[in-house]
């Protein structure tokens, strides 16, 4: 299965593991995608190499940030509209809430608007409890349908 | 290295040069400090092929571009303090302007460009050779978590190093 079937399959079952098998980085980062009670997560495992602070026991910045995109990318990409190749990212800003621990983080993203072009996404990222968010971002995507 | 750390407080250039080493994202991205002094970082990405976001093309993913980024932004407000203090990142805007060129090292280099007393705010710009050819960039803002200096009794060690 090349990228494109990859991407097919997963608007047809909402099951992208497939696609994310394909993405070097998204391996690399223990990024997932898993479809939870209708929604479409996304899921980073915990491991030592996503850690920003050893001392204060907390992840990154950077990878909540490398989650939350990810997320949004394959939410574009889940929707029901014609989007087939990869949307690109026009910029996202990150806003740090709470210190992210050493554990497991999951995300979830929003559709703030979708039109042909650019679709506006905004993205909540937790740990144990979705009530208190670790990070939250905005982001904005370059769509080509049908191309 | 070939920093011009003179202008640095003397403190904090271990803390700089040991940041990549003790971050330990930093080290998992290969991420290294080029340069720096008391108003620039710059860090270099090495091209890797586990970092790379779309298999067809080689382009890297923009989550390592953000992670840089955030490296180096934070790399510019320590340099700018007079003495290493915890700084964790509030927010990062990220503009991609372009994609990263396959097989290419990516140099990521922030200022700090006002550091107040409890929050710092940055610039950063992406690149592969001339900076005039961005691929990304971002402006941030860090919150400084300021403890008083120890005193010469050996009062509390206000080094907490760095932090993003």
């Amino acid at each position: 299965m090349n990228l494109r079937e990859a991407i097919v399959h997963g608007k047809a079952t909402g099951d992208f593991s497939a696609c994310v098998a394909q993405i070097a980085y998204l391996q690399f980062m223990g990024i997932s995608m898993e479809v939870v009670a209708g929604e479409l997560l996304g899921h980073m495992a915990y491991s030592e190499r996503i850690v920003g602070n050893a001392r204060a026991d907390a992840l990154h910045g950077g990878t909540l940030g490398a989650l939350m995109e990810a997320t949004a990318v394959f939410t574009v990409l889940a929707q029901e509209a014609p989007v087939i190749k990869v949307p690109k990212t026009i910029g996202i800003t990150v806003d740090y809430l709470r210190s992210a621990g050493r554990r497991d983080t999951w995300a979830r993203a929003l559709f703030t608007r979708q039109g042909r072009r650019v679709a506006s996404v905004r993205i909540l990222c937790w740990q144990q409890d979705r009530d208190k968010p670790v990070a939250a971002a905005n982001a904005h995507f370059l769509l080509s349908p049908m191309s | 290295m070939s920093a011009d750390s003179a202008q640095v407080a003397p403190e904090l250039v271990p803390v700089v040069r040991r940041y990549m080493n003790d971050v330990p994202h930093n080290r998992a991205l290969g991420l290294r400090v080029v340069d720096f002094a008391r108003d620039f970082f710059t860090v270099e990405l090495p091209y890797d092929p586990r970092l790379v976001g779309n298999p067809e093309t080689g382009v890297l993913h923009g989550g390592v571009i953000t992670a840089a980024m955030d490296s180096a932004s934070g790399g510019a407000v320590l340099v700018a303090l007079d003495r290493p203090q915890r700084i964790v990142t509030l927010d990062l805007r990220i503009d991609y302007l372009r994609a990263a060129t396959p097989h290419e090292a990516v140099v990521c280099r922030a200022s700090c460009y006002k550091a107040g007393y409890h929050v710092a705010f940055t610039r950063a710009v992406a690149y592969h050779d001339d900076p005039a050819a961005p691929i990304a960039t971002a402006s941030g803002t860090f919150v400084i978590f300021r403890t008083p200096p120890p005193t010469a009794a050996g009062g509390p060690d206000g080094s907490e190093g760095a932090a993003t």
